[in-house]
């Protein structure tokens, strides 16, 4: 089959009521900023880790959002932390704080913290 | 008369003091790593002594660094410390000379007008006494100072005072106690007997015109006494315990001990030390700009010597270091700040006032090892060979205008050289290491380590002090490592670019990182100086400012950052310079949205003035490498 670049995106169901959003509450709390991301993916387009490998930030935020957290603890230690999507966020979110805390969510939800 | 009962609550404050001082001071002697008994040791018999006896004297008891600071916030400390020193001293002297017989109990001394209400009336013992009221006089115009300052701050010059916990206050209020009660108490009894010198003689005479005199005093006396025999107790507790902790550091400093990043009994005396005399709270930004007043050093050590949990406080901090800069005891507080944020939270133990008075220290929770790398997408690289390696680092890539005059530099230099980060590198691990994750730094320093390893490279340059610092510090290269600053301060002293004045006024900005933090001060300045005018700002060399980007504060918002740095930019450019310099891509990103004035890093300026006439092509490293560099 020849790729035309054009993909037929595969059905999806997203349950808010069934999936976990504990995470993006707690970061929300933590760090109220992550509510006013607008996914413009500024984040995405400067990133560091990008340059290597897949890896976008935009995606991680909504995903967190949605409570779709499988494989995100993995996905997200990717991130060097080095501040460039902070900076150039025209939101200003405080991008570094919000993957600081994704990671300690995540933790605590392991050890059931949270 | 020999003895009384009121003396007994002092007496027992003083022996539980002295004996605590001791027992602790053998505690933390005894936890010194082996080298650290050594230095110690070695120190106390050579003429680290003599130094540290003088350094006690001037800074444990005049405070002269508080006083250079802010004379009036000094004179407050000196008169307290000072003074009650010389009381002590003078009085103890006194009850040897006058008293009934030598080597008396030191009750004796502190409550010598008790003991002896005669004494005073004529000759050498009124001009003692004299000499005595002076000193009393002296301690309290310093007391005076203390509770004006506790209610309205300004009155000393500082903008905030700290905020104390119970013990502490009634630890101040026993300390402000001690002197009045005892100017009331020998006053009385002056009255009485019609003693007493220009204090308490002319306050005695006062206060026996109308009160009875003889029963009054009594009360006073088991006054004084509570409140030093209280104060002693709480000491150990409270923020006072720098009294003692401060000269067992001040030994330990000399000796040549230093922090380092792992806890040991010197960060714990260095934590003790701190006298919580506000200095770091009001030279830190995030107070005066971003109205943040819970973090400042002084809280954080008050939060780790009553083991709470101080994980916030750490962490919201911009590590720009002019706390530990200002420090008038020379605690060093960025080490110490970075070990509270490499310990994980569920470290702590809950705060038990009885505990206070133990060692209170626990040990980091070693590093998992079995961990996965979080990095291992890194691939290998093989770059190619060259003479002169140009790092940009990340906030360069953010700031192209910084790599381009880098890259039109490195050209009109000739050198051989490679920029490896030209399509994106990895991260330096700064930031990382900022954040307490080691860990995951180390995994970064490994991957650029080697690639730099590869290139065979002499000198590695780079256009960020981030990268500079962790490059410095943590890496263990064998290659020189240059801010660009230094770099083409090199070129200009070799004559290996040539560049035209430009008729513009400059201020300087120092970075943090490259200033407080690597001590590079003077070649951005001599750039600065042969290619322009370089005005002088408030704020030079270690008492710069921080832009408030810094990447070292998790936990503030955009919105405090900005304010912070319109704060520094509004006076950096007070005298409307053409151009805000400096030598920091995060800093002029962060300053350019701040001010109206141009920013500029100094790689910007020094393309700018780049003659195109034709320079010799300048292929010898080795004249620009260090050795040769010794004399210039």
């Amino acid at each position: 089959m020849s790729r035309f670049g054009f993909t037929i995106t595969k059905a999806r169901f997203i349950d808010y009521e069934s999936n976990d959003r504990r995470i993006s509450e707690y970061i929300s709390e933590m760090e109220p900023s992550f509510l006013r991301c607008i996914e413009c993916g500024c984040c995405s387009a400067t990133c560091t880790a990008a340059g290597f490998t897949k890896f976008s930030l935009r995606e991680l935020n909504i995903l967190i959002k949605r409570g779709e957290n499988k494989e995100i603890n993995k996905t997200i230690r990717k991130c060097m932390l080095c501040g460039k999507c902070t900076l150039v966020c025209p939101r200003g979110v405080n991008t570094r704080n919000v993957i600081t805390l994704a990671k300690e969510a995540y933790q605590k939800a392991e050890n059931h913290a949270v | 008369m020999q003895f009384d009962p009121f003396v007994i609550p002092f007496n027992i404050g003083l022996y539980f003091i002295v004996l605590y001082a001791v027992g602790r001071s053998v505690i933390w002697f005894r936890e010194l790593s082996r080298a650290d008994k050594l230095r110690l040791q070695r120190g106390f018999f050579g003429p680290a002594f003599a130094m540290s006896l003088k350094e006690i004297f001037m800074e444990s008891l005049i405070h002269r660094k508080i006083l250079k600071t802010n004379w009036r916030l000094g004179y407050m400390h000196m008169s307290l410390a000072f003074g009650w020193f010389l009381l002590i001293f003078f009085g103890t002297v006194e009850a040897d000379v006058f008293g009934t017989k030598h080597l008396n109990a030191p009750y004796k001394a502190i409550f010598f007008r008790f003991f002896n209400p005669e004494h005073g009336r004529s000759g050498f013992e009124a001009a003692y006494g004299f000499l005595m009221d002076l000193i009393l006089a002296f301690i309290l115009s310093g007391l005076l100072l203390a509770v004006l300052k506790r209610f309205w701050s300004p009155a000393v010059g500082v903008k905030k005072t700290t905020k104390l916990g119970v013990s502490d206050k009634i630890a101040l209020t026993s300390l402000w106690l001690i002197f009045p009660s005892r100017l009331i108490a020998e006053s009385f009894t002056c009255g009485a007997y019609e003693t007493g010198s220009f204090l308490t003689g002319s306050l005695g005479s006062f206060l026996a015109s109308f009160l009875p005199t003889q029963e009054m005093a009594y009360p006073f006396w088991w006054l004084y006494s509570l409140s030093l025999g209280t104060f002693f107790i709480l000491l150990p507790v409270t923020r006072y315990m720098h009294i003692p902790a401060e000269i067992f550091l001040i030994f330990m400093r000399n000796a040549g001990i230093r922090t380092g990043d792992r806890e040991s009994s010197y960060s714990e005396v260095e934590v003790h030390s701190c006298s919580s005399c506000g200095i770091c709270i009001d030279t830190c930004q995030l107070n005066y700009s971003a109205g943040i007043n819970t973090i400042q050093s002084a809280y954080l050590m008050k939060g780790i010597r009553r083991n709470e949990d101080v994980k916030d406080i750490a962490e919201n901090c911009l590590m720009c270091g002019r706390c530990d800069q200002a420090c008038p005891v020379g605690i060093e507080l960025y080490p110490i700040r970075m070990m509270e944020r490499r310990r994980k939270s569920a470290d702590h133990e809950y705060r038990n006032l009885y505990k206070g008075y133990l060692r209170s220290r626990f040990p980091l929770t070693p590093e998992k090892d079995n961990e996965t790398p979080s990095y291992s997408y890194l691939a290998e690289e093989s770059p190619e060979k060259a003479d002169v390696l140009y790092f940009a680092g990340c906030m360069t890539h953010l700031t192209p205008s910084i790599k381009n005059s880098m890259v039109e530099i490195l050209n009109a230099s000739g050198l051989d050289y490679k920029f490896i980060d030209e399509k994106g590198g990895a991260c330096c691990g700064r930031p990382l290491m900022l954040a307490g994750q080691d860990r995951e730094a180390r995994e970064l320093i490994n991957f650029n380590s080697q690639m730099i390893w590869k290139s065979g490279a002499s000198m590695l340059v780079t256009s960020c002090p981030i990268c500079y610092k962790v490059f410095r510090e943590s890496y263990h290269l064998d290659v020189e490592v240059l801010h660009h600053s230094q770099f083409i301060k090199r070129l200009i002293d070799k004559e290996a670019i040539s560049l035209k004045f430009l008729q513009k006024n400059v201020v300087y900005h120092s970075p943090c990182d490259l200033g407080r933090g690597s001590g590079v001060y003077e070649e951005p300045k001599e750039i600065l100086k042969y290619v322009s005018r370089l005005e002088k700002s408030r704020y030079e060399d270690a008492e710069s400012l921080c832009c408030g980007g810094s990447l070292g504060n998790l936990k503030l918002s955009s919105e405090q950052r900005r304010k912070i740095a319109t704060d520094a930019a509004n006076e950096l450019t007070a005298s409307c310079p053409d151009i805000l310099a400096t030598a920091c891509p995060l800093c002029k990103k962060t300053f350019s949205s701040a001010t109206s004035v141009k920013v500029s890093d100094i790689s910007e300026i020094v393309a700018e003035a780049l003659t195109k006439t034709s320079v010799p092509k300048y292929n010898a490293l080795k004249a620009l490498s260090k050795p040769e560099m010794a004399n210039v």
